[in-house]
């Protein structure tokens, strides 16, 4: 079985953000609430990078373990889902998460939270594939097609890469090995405890 | 006139020599083989040593999403996992154990010259408000916070997941709507109380003999005994300082970042269940850890003889302030007997 991973390659992102229109798109995802966001570092400097960051899909992930009534669960392809009909909207997995990827959309008046909703790996929810119930709560379940997440399948300079960790590791060890140079995979200690050394 | 002329030609023609000696910046350029384009590039790990957090720019109005990496977050996983649940179950279950080991041991304390018959007002209708609305949303919000610690280990599996779902929000909406109404009884009681609860010489004395709690000894005390006035400050200091961290983590974000957020949690968690192992020793001794005490908050009277016992010097008080007579004190004895 695969065990799918995101990565980003920080020395080919130019920051075009396509890859949070094309998820904001595809799953229609309410106002407010980004699943994908690219965050540049050293705005203007030398050295910038600019990193396309989502839900990791953790190994062990932390807010599977923190959240009070088990919202989440992990797939037999290691992405980390929830279920919408349990999640209380608690905010403890935004506390947990090392890559800020929970978000709520506000329901109410001051903080109310509502039902979590965060990058699904274009994998969908607890529903049945495809269907209509799924697609409002969770989105396109590109996964459930044979497809691969979109943000990655239209990254123009394809940084970012998503799919069987192996197979993107060693897409990512090939392109460092032939230009020479390489910033590593962004948060993949965090995520994988592991990094890809070329 | 001539002369400034021949002065400006100089000048045209230094600047003409000068634009036309060579640049030494496109040479360099041309040497490719010297660039390298991750000299000056920023490492993860190397911003992880020095920040903890790793934060940029984005371009979405959500600022928070311009934190790219905080693995802090796995610290705060492990303190609500491990430390608090540990905090918890330490405190809770040990305070639990402590009184039962005491009740069996102890039993009820009782009032030794026996009921007098006679009455005195303790607590007025005010202050028995009071304290029950204070105890009552207490009681909720004691139960659905341990509810989010500990109600996926212990709760979940005796009942389905959407019914544990269920319970578990409308305890959330009551844990943050109760919270007003205990934040003020907190303060109502602060005020209420204060003047009968500053710590002096009698409450020294009073832990020095135990607060008469083994064996048969009475302790002199004024309104509030050293025990009462204890509890006053856990529930005046800790009432504080669990509003305030709550209602950091009830307006998220509000001019605070994660870190802020995962403090107050964290302080939030451990003051409550110190609070709640507070309440439960409060609990006991109102209850049936002494007899005639609880009915000085329920029907806000008590017996002359339990006042006696166990406030005598306030009872002192009291009847010089209403005037009853030192004469009848020798009768009240008599009843009794």
């Amino acid at each position: 079985m695969a065990r799918m991973k995101f990565l980003c390659d920080a020395d080919r992102c130019i920051e075009c953000n396509a890859c949070v229109t094309a998820c904001k798109n595809e799953h229609e995802v309410p106002w407010g609430i980004n699943r994908r966001r690219v965050v540049t570092l050293s705005d203007g400097k030398p050295g910038e990078r600019s990193v396309s960051m989502a839900c990791m899909h953790c190994t062990d992930a932390p807010c599977q373990a923190v959240c009070p009534v088990n919202a989440f669960y992990t797939t037999a392809d290691g992405v980390v889902l929830h279920s919408k009909d349990i999640c209380i909207g608690c905010g403890y997995c935004f506390y947990a998460c090392p890559f800020g990827a929970p978000q709520y959309p506000r329901v109410g008046n001051f903080g109310t939270r509502g039902k979590m909703d965060k990058c699904t790996f274009c994998a969908g929810g607890p529903e049945k594939d495809n269907t209509m119930a799924e697609y409002e709560k969770y989105g396109a379940n590109r996964l459930a097609e044979g497809k691969l997440p979109l943000c990655a399948e239209m990254c123009s300079t394809k940084s970012l890469l998503a799919g069987d960790g192996e197979i993107i590791a060693q897409i990512y060890k090939e392109r460092v090995l032939k230009r020479g140079y390489g910033s590593g995979a962004w948060g993949w200690k965090t995520a994988y405890r592991e990094t890809i050394t070329s | 006139m001539t002369a400034s002329v021949v002065r400006l030609c100089i000048v045209v023609a230094m600047a003409a020599l000068l634009a036309l000696a060579p640049s030494p910046r496109p040479a360099a350029a041309q040497q490719p083989a010297s660039v390298d384009p991750t000299a000056n590039a920023v490492h993860e790990e190397q911003l992880l040593q020095q920040f903890k957090t790793i934060r940029g720019l984005g371009s979405i109005p959500d600022t928070k999403s311009y934190t790219l990496e905080q693995p802090a977050g796995r610290d705060w996983r492990y303190f609500h996992e491990v430390t608090l649940r540990w905090i918890g179950a330490v405190a809770i279950l040990g305070m639990l154990a402590v009184l039962v080991v005491f009740y069996l041991s102890r039993g009820m304390v009782r009032i030794e010259s026996r009921r007098s018959g006679r009455t005195i007002v303790r607590f007025n209708a005010t202050e028995r408000f009071m304290h029950w609305m204070t105890a009552a949303c207490f009681v909720v919000l004691a139960l659905s916070g341990l509810n989010i610690t500990f109600g996926r280990p212990l709760l979940l599996p005796l009942m389905s997941p959407e019914a544990f779902t269920a319970w578990s929000e409308w305890a959330k909406y009551a844990h943050n709507y109760l919270s007003f109404p205990f934040t003020l009884g907190v303060i109502l009681i602060f005020f209420m109380w204060v003047a009968g609860n500053i710590p002096n010489r009698v409450d020294v004395e009073w832990f020095r003999r135990g607060g008469g709690m083994i064996g048969h000894d009475h302790p002199p005390a004024y309104r509030f005994n050293g025990g009462q006035k204890a509890i006053y400050w856990i529930v005046v200091l800790g009432g504080a300082a669990i509003a305030v961290s709550g209602y950091v983590l009830i307006f998220p974000f509000y001019g605070t970042d994660i870190q802020t957020m995962q403090t107050a949690e964290m302080v939030h968690g451990v003051v409550a269940v110190l609070f709640i192992a507070a309440m439960l020793a409060h609990i006991y001794i109102g209850t049936i850890g002494m007899e005639g005490a609880f009915e000085a908050m329920g029907q806000g009277t008590v017996d002359l003889n339990w006042a006696k016992e166990h406030h005598s010097l306030w009872l002192e008080e009291e009847r010089a302030r209403t005037g009853l007579g030192r004469s009848q004190r020798q009768p009240n004895a008599a009843p009794g007997e």
